[in-house]
């Protein structure tokens, strides 16, 4: 399962409660957002329609969740690379993010066991927007390889 | 507060959908990985994708989110107009891959109310199931919708 020729691995021994995930920064704007509606079809107007955002109540139309999820999902993989796996994500969206608005994607690492042969990683991870509220807030278990395997 | 969970809002609980089946199809893949703005090749180079420890094109994780049972959510009598997704609690227990077909079932789990900045809030709590063609539990998805009446109405 370890593949060393890939660079930038992640090993079980390089993972220490507390240590941050690198930050993935993303900012869709509207045609990311229709590319979204599309491609998971959901075509919910609050996602693309500025008139249906207002009368909601929003200033202008919304990042779904699920994409927020998806780039949540994006953080985990691109950190835990190709020997890596994500097994649980559990997500809770609590204010909205809006098109062509900065998200930072973050995470850190509270807890380390292993169960059988696997060794997993729990970590709390959330999205902030750029007055550095969080806007998402979620928990990753994901199986990280040991080197010595 | 007066409830609207009413007794057939109730007997909507841990009733299953008819199943569905979809193919994972590769360019669905590929375009769900676009929309997220995922460029990680092993959503969509075979080359890459053969090479690694997956040993071929799998979905992204949120990918089953595009799979939906008929109808995409089961006869409920929603007392409010308006709708948000609150989130999602995703276990994996196998890769999915392209050219794997998917059977998809929803079953409502949960119903709760809350009183919140959008007035009375429903929660409502599915439950949905994915098998594969190896008859393989491949996930199971929890999605948490709030029902609720809109500002107009507060």
């Amino acid at each position: 399962m370890c593949n060393d020729t890939l660079t930038g691995q992640l090993y079980d021994e390089d993972v220490q409660v507390g240590m941050t995930i690198p930050t993935l920064e993303k900012r869709p704007d509207l045609q990311q957002l229709v590319m979204y509606a599309s491609a998971s079809e959901d075509y919910h107007e609050i996602h693309y329609d500025q008139d249906f955002a207002r009368k909601q109540g929003f200033p202008k139309p919304i990042v779904q969740g699920a994409l927020k999820s998806g780039f949540l999902a994006q953080l985990i993989t691109d950190w835990v690379g190709d020997g890596g796996r994500l097994w649980k994500l559990e997500i809770q969206y609590r204010k909205p993010d809006f098109h062509g608005e900065p998200m930072y994607c973050m995470g850190k690492v509270i807890s380390k066991y292993v169960d059988g042969d696997h060794y997993l990683v729990e970590c709390d991870v959330w999205i902030e927007n750029s007055s550095g509220e969080k806007t998402v807030f979620g928990t990753a278990i994901v199986g990280i390889p040991p080197k010595t395997s | 507060m007066v409830s609207v969970i009413t007794d057939s809002l109730r007997a909507a609980i841990g009733k299953d959908s008819k199943p569905r089946t979809h193919l994972v199809e590769a360019g669905a893949i590929r375009r769900f990985a676009a929309a997220i703005g995922d460029p990680n090749p092993i959503y969509h180079d075979d080359h890459v994708a053969d090479n690694s420890s997956y040993a071929g094109i799998v979905a992204p994780p949120t990918f089953l989110r595009l799979f939906r049972p008929s109808p995409a959510i089961p006869e409920f009598p929603n007392p409010y107009a308006n709708v948000l997704d609150g989130g999602s609690q995703w276990e994996y227990f196998d890769q999915v891959r392209a050219g794997d077909r998917i059977t998809v079932t929803i079953r409502l789990i949960d119903l709760y109310e809350r009183e919140g900045s959008l007035g009375n809030m429903l929660f409502a709590v599915r439950e949905n199931r994915f098998v594969n063609q190896a008859n393989i539990l491949v996930a199971v998805d929890r999605d948490t919708e709030i029902y609720y009446q809109g500002l107009a109405n507060v």
